[in-house]
């Protein structure tokens, strides 16, 4: 291996200028995609799953499902009422039960209107406890909700920004859905975007100012024995099922333990990874493509250069390095920008997302291992692409090629 | 310069034969030729076009295997060295010029001369110090880093002398060295060529102009179809 032959091999591709650069093209929109995607993508997990941290793992989630089953004219979901509450309580093994609900409410300050996100608190004592645990709340400013409280809420780390043209304290007073409600506290900033933009409030408060009647969004159900979640999760099916008279797989309601909340999110995320991992591996065969393309038309445009080359010492062995040394080069330099280009996307998504979803806890990995080896690939990718061009080159008859 | 029996024989050719396909048809480009090169000699392959003396020299030169026949570079067959080491020693022992000059677009001066050394694994710095000391020696010290389309035919094949003197051959290989040029450029890259023979190299020049043969070579090998139809001395 002779060192110079690289520097002679970069001169040639600075030469041939822009045709280098197309040829890059495919080689960097590939390495471009899986950078951003694995760079993103532990990111994107970790965000998407600090959404689920919340959820503890001795509850179970009962929600509302709507279904495709069932005569026609009703498909209106059957929703959680009271009634599932007490059922559900019955059961053998679970301690307690949660009503949730979860709407949106127009919220006002200082004149200014937005639409947010209302949750409620319930009323009983034990009951607060096991929200606040769940979603493991803690405040910033203020004191949180107890069970007799009215007319308050408690707001998320949001509001303490100066959206509203007024900076908003504890004390001052907000009107929600037309009502006016006393701000009492304030939460941490949390790694969940709904919760930094949340309007907690009384579960009578919220049903009032809604128009709620006799239904719930999910009720959130803490079993006594934390080993036997899937188990009482089985039973609580059966007896809904059997309660509202529904064969299995015709289900208008959904138990999930917290994995398999994560579980979903996971799924939908593996899913979206591997089209792209799919559109980065087409880029980077198309991108290899082309390298062979443009080494063949090289060898053929430089046959009487490789035949010069030829005779004044060259071997077969230095005019393959050579010729490698160019389609490696073509896989570095596109490798390398290619890194660079899907660094700037991961960023720019990333912060285009955090922007979007306020408080939304989303970094990017900077995976320099990775980064190298993603490099590394490529100029594996570039002299794969190189071998036959290379191989031809160097199988040249001098003369033959001197007489070109 | 005289040829004497007690100098060492550099290049032997032993009965020769070139022959390739061209459709249907056998080209006996080289049918049959022996001749011996010693050091320090000025020989002359002369020939109307299509005599065979470009692939002659290029048979001469190792840069061509023979369809028959023998060929001993310092007195080893070449047929029995391998492609590598046979292209290691072209490049140490044979120093090419070429009519169409033959140098590498997209590179210097200075480059084209170190291209030899490359691929005979001379360091950097040491090729550079040549190239620069041998490009100066054909009065172009002022045009090392210039590419080749800026320079003049006859500049252009006094970088290809520097070239194929870069591995310090014995024997200089020119191939219709003054065939692109004006009569005032060419004798100049003779006298370079008369120059390089007094200093011990040992020169073969193919060429169809006579008067120049008869002039600076001390043998002249006569070729017509691929034959040598005589020797002669200059």
């Amino acid at each position: 291996m002779k060192p110079r032959l690289i520097v002679l091999a970069s001169k040639n591709i600075r030469n041939r200028g822009v045709r280098s650069w197309l040829t890059m093209i495919g080689i960097f929109i590939g390495i471009a995609a899986v950078v951003a995607l694995i760079s993103m993508g532990q990111g994107l997990q970790a965000a998407v799953t600090g959404q689920f941290a919340a959820l503890d793992p001795d509850k179970l989630i009962v929600t509302n499902v709507d279904t495709l089953f069932g005569p026609p004219g009703s498909t209106a979901v059957k929703k959680l009422n009271e009634h599932d509450k007490e059922l559900i309580e019955s059961v053998n093994g679970v301690d307690i039960v949660v009503q949730r609900l979860i709407r949106t409410a127009s919220f006002e300050y200082n004149d200014k209107t937005d639409f947010k996100f209302v949750a409620n608190i319930p009323q009983e004592k034990e009951a607060i406890q096991v929200v606040y645990d769940a979603l493991n709340l803690e405040l910033e400013k203020g004191r949180l909700l107890d069970e007799n409280d009215r007319r308050k809420v408690i707001l998320g780390h949001d509001y303490m920004s100066d959206d509203f043209g007024k900076p908003l304290r504890v004390g001052k007073k907000v009107i929600i859905q037309r009502e006016e409600f006393e701000v009492i506290g304030f939460l941490k900033k949390a790694s969940t975007f709904t919760l930094n933009g949340i309007i907690i409030m009384p579960d009578e408060d919220l049903r009032d100012i809604l128009d709620i009647g006799d239904e719930f969004d999910i009720l959130v159900v803490q079993v006594k024995d934390m080993d036997k979640l899937s188990d009482v999760k089985d039973i609580l099916e059966k007896k809904i099922r059997r309660d509202r008279d529904l064969d299995e797989g015709e289900d208008d309601f959904s138990i999930q333990t917290p994995q398999q909340g994560i579980q979903t999110i996971n799924t939908i995320l593996d899913t979206i990874n591997l089209v792209i991992a799919g559109i980065a591996a087409i880029s980077l065969l198309v991108g290899g493509i082309g390298i062979t393309n443009t080494m063949y038309t090289s060898v053929v445009e430089r046959i009487r250069e490789i035949g010069i080359m030829k005779s004044v010492g060259a071997r077969n062995s230095d005019i393959l390095t050579l010729f490698l040394a160019e389609s490696a080069l073509l896989g570095l330099v596109g490798g390398i920008i290619g890194v660079i280009i899907g660094l700037a996307l991961a960023y720019a998504a990333a912060s285009g997302i955090s922007a979007a979803f306020g408080g939304l806890d989303f970094s990017i990995s900077l995976n320099v291992p990775f980064l190298i080896f993603a490099a590394l690939f490529s100029v594996f990718v570039g002299m794969i692409s190189g071998v036959f061009p290379a191989l031809q080159a160097s199988k040249l008859n001098p003369v033959d090629a001197l007489r070109s | 310069m005289v040829t004497k029996s007690n100098q060492r024989t550099l290049i032997e050719l032993k009965n020769v034969k070139k022959h390739y396909f061209m459709g249907d048809n056998i080209v006996k480009a080289v049918d049959g030729i022996t001749l011996e090169v010693k050091e320090k000699e000025f020989i002359a392959i002369m020939g109307p076009s299509g005599s065979g003396k470009s692939t002659a020299m290029h048979l001469v030169g190792s840069l061509d295997i023979p369809t028959s026949g023998k060929i001993f570079l310092d007195g080893v067959d070449i047929s029995l060295l391998t492609e590598s080491r046979l292209a290691q020693i072209r490049g140490k022992k044979v120093g090419f010029i070429f009519q169409s000059f033959n140098l590498i677009p997209n590179l210097t001066a200075k480059e084209n001369v170190m291209i030899p050394m490359t691929f005979q694994s001379q360091s950097r710095n040491e090729s550079e110090l040549k190239a620069e000391e041998l490009l100066r020696m054909v009065d172009l010290g002022d045009r090392m880093q210039h590419y080749t389309n800026e320079l003049s035919g006859g500049q252009q094949q006094r970088v290809a002398i520097a070239r194929a003197l870069a591995n310090d051959p014995e024997v200089i290989l020119a191939d219709e060295p003054t065939g692109n040029l004006d009569t005032k450029t060419g004798e100049m890259v003779i006298d370079f060529l008369k120059k390089l023979n007094e200093q011990g190299k040992t020169v073969i020049m193919v060429t169809h102009d006579a008067d120049l043969a008869k002039e600076h070579a001390n043998k002249i090998y006569w070729l017509k179809d691929g034959k040598i139809e005589k020797i002669t001395k200059g």
